[in-house]
């Protein structure tokens, strides 16, 4: 069972741009990566963990996620992160998972309202989450970014309290994010939301490979989830 | 009837917007100390009950015009 490839449910949704690297590193690292519209109702059989990918959906109207978070598939994704399951957001993914509530926080407009595009170093600030599991604390990952909205922000109470849910934190300022944070999880750790995007390094021939150890650990905790009867 | 809804941006929230349109203005001339740029959403509800549109826009915007951990909102009645 634990040579099976696991099945992990990438989400399109319109404007979404990343998910076609995001199936491309996932099959890399030994998944099976299945395209999920946003207007299915329910995530494919055997689903042991899904990706929101980055891109732009549905034109960042209103806020960056909005729109999306009220798409028919979330419903599913809400169900499945519920029950445990292992949730990546990235970049428009994280945005989406905030405006969803199954993050804490909220992305905002870069401090220097610039575009990012940029290979940058991020730390792992907990080993707590099935992403980061297999990293040491305080490991540096270089990864790429290139957001406009990538500011997190959370109030002085709400940052009290998720203290223990940043699991990455960028080694330099980047775009202005409360305490540089770069990725949070949820109170389980099953749900991440980053910046950072880990699908554009996983290959050393087109760059930094910070993105493996993140996307492993998905890998991994999708093939746990798989090995254990659906309920 | 027909609302609109002022979305801003949380007094405490960093707005660059609000920065750089300040910055701007300042260059033009103007004597402009601070400036917050939000949204704005105009709506048509099939209701002539004023006070039920209002009740309903409130939750459109607790729901989805706005987000509560970082804008705020006010919804004012255009016509009754």
């Amino acid at each position: 069972m634990s040579e099976a490839r696991p099945r992990i449910a990438v989400v399109t949704f319109p404007g979404s741009n990343d998910d076609g690297d995001a199936r491309l590193a996932l099959e890399l690292l030994g998944a099976e990566a299945t395209t999920v519209w946003h207007r299915d109702t329910s995530l494919p059989p055997g689903t042991g963990g899904v990706v929101l990918p980055g891109g732009f959906s549905y034109g960042d109207y209103l806020r960056c996620g909005a729109i999306a978070r009220v798409a028919p598939v979330m419903a599913a994704v809400r169900r499945f992160a519920d029950d445990g399951g292992p949730v990546l957001g990235i970049c428009n993914g994280f945005q989406i998972l905030c405006e969803a509530g199954l993050l804490p926080g909220a992305l905002r407009p870069n401090r220097q309202l610039e575009f990012v595009c940029a290979d940058v170093a991020v730390t792992v600030e907990s080993t707590s989450t099935p992403f980061t599991s297999g990293c040491s604390l305080g490991a540096e990952l270089v990864i790429p970014v290139k957001h406009g909205e990538g500011c997190w922000v959370a109030d002085d109470d709400l940052f009290e309290r998720v203290a223990d849910q940043i699991v990455l934190r960028y080694v330099d300022e980047v775009n202005g994010a409360r305490d540089r944070v770069a990725g949070v999880s949820n109170e389980g750790g099953n749900v991440l939301g980053l910046m950072p995007h880990p699908e554009h390094a996983v290959d050393p021939l087109l760059g930094p490979t910070g993105g493996v150890p993140l996307l492993d650990g998905l890998v991994e905790a999708a093939r746990e989830r798989a090995s254990v009867p659906a309920l | 009837m027909r609302l609109t809804v002022l979305i801003r941006p949380k007094a405490g929230i960093l707005d660059p917007q609000g920065e750089a349109v300040q910055a701007s203005l300042s260059t033009l001339g103007f004597s402009v100390t601070r400036a917050r740029v939000g949204r704005l959403v105009d709506l048509e509800i099939a209701t002539d009950d004023a006070e039920a549109a209002r009740v309903e826009v409130e939750r459109m915007c607790a729901e989805l015009l706005a987000n509560p951990l970082i804008e705020s909102f006010e919804v004012v009645v255009e016509d009754a």
